[in-house]
């Protein structure tokens, strides 16, 4: 076997080395039903031409959908990804190493977390940012938990509606055993963005954090600063939460609106859809709450010589510490996605990021007027980022019908919306061309014209 | 072997880098590469957006000037030829599994087939949406569905669900299937999950967060837990117990039929940790030791690259009856082709976005093909010989710290912090010298001054000699010349962190001088 280097020799030796006489000895303190049973029954091993056979034969049934002209968005984003990312992350240096642990062989690591860290301050307009954590879903249900321990005595958890629906399930899962926490779900109104009046219903004395989307699950760009300052008069916090991190290159920032815990998916900068994972949950917050921040935390510091380094650091928060007591159960998080972020977000650039921000809004307006022209109306008013929903009758036959011939026209919001059941939530990235908008009026127009309207 | 030395290649210094670096606190330090922010040019750019621009205008207009932030201060400037010297340089900063020896106990360092990540960067995977309708994603279904059922056959359960992000969401997601176990079948109050002293910090930890009380099982004197001991901890209280097999001794439970038959006979479901499941394959499955749960790291066992903490990925797999209470969506078979199946009424509902860690789930099936059936099964033994193997060599100076068998890794211990006043700690500084990665340090928390020792499967006989020597070499300088080891690392880039100074003083971003309060 070829990851294997042992030779029956060698085997043979090191067993007398040890003083046993077969591999069988080593084990002979496990109970012999358990070893009699042990056999894995898989197909025999392959050779790597075979395996590549394999595994390209599996993904070639997927090639339909990737050659597709897409307009999939909510919560992952279609974006180029530059060249240079996957030549940093594909260093076996990056790659093969773990946890930095040990600082004097993890300079690399180190370091390219805390200027991730650095670079999510800069993009959240907080303070203090973490070394990442899975997803912008468990990022955001564990600033929930973050809030918790900041205020402990509170336990109304307001979340927007408009929240992805995989978020707002992720928080109820991680809070169905914190059994005295109570959580609401806050209406929409006709902008797409959460009902503020009914904000201002919020039981204040109890109020614990609400949590909005920056952009929403539906693009459009909550007014944040109101949102913050009901749930700061209450005496509660804000949790803002992005899952198209490329929004923060432009838009004004969570913490300069008023947000305590910024959270979301930056899968974005540099990393490929994959199915929807691994992503890059990040997490931002102000100094003052640090201590109840969940995930590892690189510190600058020096060595013995007076070299900058830098290092883990306030680990007594984490699990391997403080045990029952860490601020969360997380140990491995997504170090290397943060590195892809890291490089992307360098590349970009002051004045890149920005202008990349900039089409993915031009872009989405164009494609939006062009269907509004065709008579498919924003169902929302809200000025929104780089999505938005329009109606479309059976929107979700619609994505069937028009993924068979090559278009991947969005997603359907019926099944998490029985209120929206014709809301078709349209994505734009800088991956899109004007004859992608074209395509995806005229399919439009014909469903409407044929099958479409009809079993409405 | 090769004298102590320069094993990692040295970031050759750039003058153009060579730069006073600035930074809140500590001036006057040099760096071994600047931050990237201090490699900034104001107007630099390291890719070209069409009609940049224009956009930008455009956008501003559409948007409004009340959303649209300035630019944002201190973010990197800089040409593409310099950010990838920038990473270059920070990589080779970095010990890792392809180039140094890392048994690093608990990780399973093994090699990560490099063919992998090309599998997993095949367009027909890596650019596949989540919300690609399952009709047109039979691949990626597929996929999952073949590796949940290749788990289910290595582990011995029934159902498997690949939604967990790492082995603490695993964790996590099992305690939340016994939480709903308990609720529809039982009483709903059991609160207390039985946990010995030797586990992993993430299994208290998860407790926690699923809402359960750890009760703490003390290790017997031979480094196993006793059954007598889990029976004095059962009572109608404790909904499961969490066991690592083997455990962070290296040592196989040997009692674990006993106390599986105790924990089901007091009504209570059998977790298994699957941390150290590499030394399981072909030597025993966690379903016929009577697991209810089991959590798999893919990034350990199945070899998906550790990425310098993460990303991972932590499948479960459990037996029939907690089926219901797997993630969702699940992936199933109808007739010949695959679904994702939301209806799932007791599922303890979703734990992250869309359905898992898929770029692992690509590398670890492929590894799976990659050893088969038969490979699989002999790599338990493999990674257990060279555990034994460097535990022979090394027992002159450093005794296992318990005197049962070890399974794939050995806790070791040393008498030089009382012989020469030379700690744990200075003893893996020292290693970097020669090369090698340190073990796992002061792991498990029951043995003071622990070497947590795994050398995995992939590495050969002749590194685990070299290591062996450089450890016993170490042990002999350091009684002869202690401040050496005490003062290590003499031979790498950067001498010994002041890790305390940044606990103290947090500095934790980069701020330009303007920014900084």
């Amino acid at each position: 076997m070829r990851f294997i280097p042992h030779t029956e020799t060698e085997i043979a030796e090191m067993l007398a080395a040890i003083g046993a006489g077969s591999l069988d000895d080593l084990i002979v303190q496990i109970p012999s039903d358990l070893r009699a049973h042990a056999s894995i029954r898989l197909e025999p091993g392959r050779n790597e031409a075979e395996v590549v056979e394999t595994m390209a034969t599996i993904a070639a049934r997927n090639e339909h959908a990737v050659r597709a002209v897409s307009f999939l968005g909510g919560g992952c984003y279609r974006h180029f990804i530059p060249a240079a990312v996957r030549a940093i992350t594909g260093r076996a240096e990056f790659a093969t190493s773990y946890t930095p642990y040990q600082p004097e062989a993890s300079q690399g690591t180190t370091q390219a977390i805390f200027e991730f860290q650095t670079l999510i301050t800069q993009l959240t307009g907080l303070e203090v940012a973490n070394a990442s954590m899975y997803d912008g879903a468990s990022a955001a249900a564990e600033a929930v938990l973050m809030a918790r321990r900041i205020l402990p005595r509170r336990n109304l958890v307001a979340i927007s509606r408009a929240l992805w629906p995989d978020y707002r399930a992720t928080i109820r899962t991680y809070l169905a055993a914190q059994s005295e926490i109570e959580l609401v779900e806050l209406p929409i109104d006709q902008s797409g963005g959460t009902a503020i009046d009914e904000w201002r219903r919020i039981d204040r004395d109890r109020l614990l954090c609400i949590v909005v989307g920056y952009p929403n699950y539906f693009g459009v760009i909550e007014p944040i600063r109101e949102v913050a300052s009901v749930a700061h008069q209450a005496g509660g916090l804000a949790i803002v939460v992005t899952a198209e991190a490329l929004s923060l290159g432009l838009l004004k920032s969570p913490g300069e609106l008023g947000a305590d815990i910024a959270v979301g998916e930056a899968q974005s900068f540099g990393i490929a859809p994959q199915f929807g994972g691994p992503g890059l949950g990040f997490m931002g917050s102000r100094m003052t709450h640090v201590r109840q921040m969940p995930g590892r935390l690189v510190g600058q510091t020096h060595d013995q010589k007076g070299n900058r380094a830098f290092c883990l650091t306030l680990s007594a928060r984490e699990q391997h510490i403080r045990r029952e007591r860490a601020t969360s159960n997380i140990c491995t998080n997504h170090s290397l996605c943060a590195l892809a972020a890291t490089v992307y977000l360098s590349l970009m650039g002051k004045r890149g990021l920005r202008e990349l921000a900039a089409r993915n809004v031009e872009l989405a307006h164009q494609a939006a007027d062009s269907l509004e022209d065709a008579g498919f109306a924003q169902r929302f008013t809200g000025p929104y980022f780089n999505e938005f929903v329009i109606g479309v009758p059976n929107a979700a036959k619609f994505i069937d019908h028009a993924a068979a011939k090559g278009l991947l026209a969005g997603v359907a919001l019926g099944v998490d919306y029985p209120e929206f059941k014709d809301g078709l939530l349209v994505s734009v990235t800088e991956l899109n061309r004007s004859t992608d908008f074209e395509l995806l009026r005229q399919e439009l127009e014909k469903w409407m014209s044929g099958a479409g309207a009809e079993v409405r | 072997m090769a004298s102590a030395g320069r094993v990692l290649d040295r970031v050759e210094r750039d003058p153009a880098n060579e730069t006073a670096r600035s930074g809140p606190g500590q001036s006057g330090e040099r760096s071994l590469v600047p931050l990237i922010f201090e490699e900034s040019v104001a107007n630099r750019r390291g890719v070209d957006i069409r009609e940049g621009s224009t956009a930008e205008k455009r956008a501003f207009e559409l948007l409004g000037p009340d959303l649209c932030r300035d630019a944002i201060d201190g973010f990197p400037e800089l040409s593409e030829p310099q950010v990838m010297r920038h990473f270059l340089r920070l990589s080779k900063l970095n010990f890792g599994q392809a180039l140094n020896f890392y048994p690093l106990g608990s990780c399973t360092m093994k090699y990560n087939p490099v063919t992998n990540d090309e599998l997993a960067a095949l367009p027909g995977f890596a650019a596949l949406h989540p919300h690609t309708p399952a009709s047109i994603a039979q691949g990626a279904l597929e996929l999952m569905f073949r590796l949940e059922a290749a788990l289910c056959e290595i582990t011995g359960m029934d159902a498997a669900s690949l939604h967990p992000a790492a082995g603490a969401q695993g964790e996590l997601a099992g305690l939340l299937i016994v939480r709903a176990w308990d609720r529809l079948h039982g009483d709903g109050k059991r609160y207390k999950v039985i946990i010995p002293d030797t586990a992993h910090g993430t299994n208290p930890a998860s407790c926690t967060l699923a809402g359960f009380k750890p009760v703490v099982a003390k290790t017997g004197k031979r480094g196993f837990l006793e059954a007598a001991e889990i029976r004095r901890l059962l009572d109608d209280q404790v909904a499961a117990m969490m066991v690592t097999n083997p455990n962070t001794m290296g040592i196989f439970e040997g009692e674990i039929l006993e106390i599986a038959h105790a924990v089901h006979q007091a009504g209570a479901l059998l977790y298994l940790d699957g941390a150290n499941l590499n030394a399981l394959l072909g030597v025993a499955k966690p379903g016929a030791m009577g697991a209810d749960i089991v959590h798999v790291n893919l990034h350990k066992t199945f070899s998906t690259p550790h990425g310098g903490g993460g990303p991972g990925a932590g499948p479960i797999a459990v037996r029939a009856s907690l089926e219901p209470f797997l993630p969702s969506p699940r992936v199933v078979r109808v007739d010949d082709h695959f679904a994702l199946d939301t209806d799932r009424p007791h599922s303890l509902g979703k734990l992250r976005a869309f359905f898992g860690n898929f770029g692992m789930l690509v590398r670890a099936y492929a590894y799976m093909l990659a050893l088969g059936g038969d490979g699989l099964s002999a790599i338990g033994r493999l990674a257990i010989l060279n555990a034994n193997y460097i535990r022979a060599k090394l027992v002159a100076h450093f005794p296992a710290a318990s005197t049962e068998r070890s399974m794939h890794e050995c806790v070791l211990t040393h008498d030089l912090e009382h012989r020469a006043g030379v700690s744990t700690l200075d003893i893996a500084k020292r290693l970097l010298d020669f090369g090698f990665h340190p073990p796992t340090v002061y792991f498990p928390l029951v043995v003071p001054g622990a070497l947590m020792v795994e050398p995995t499967e992939t590495e050969r006989r002749e590194t685990l000699d070299q290591f062996a020597e450089a450890m016993n070499r170490i042990y002999l300088e350091a009684l002869e010349t202690p401040e050496k080891v005490k003062s290590a690392p003499h031979d790498m880039p950067l001498a010994r962190v002041d890790e305390v100074t940044a606990a103290r003083k947090p500095v934790l971003r980069w701020a330009s001088d303007h920014l900084e309060p």
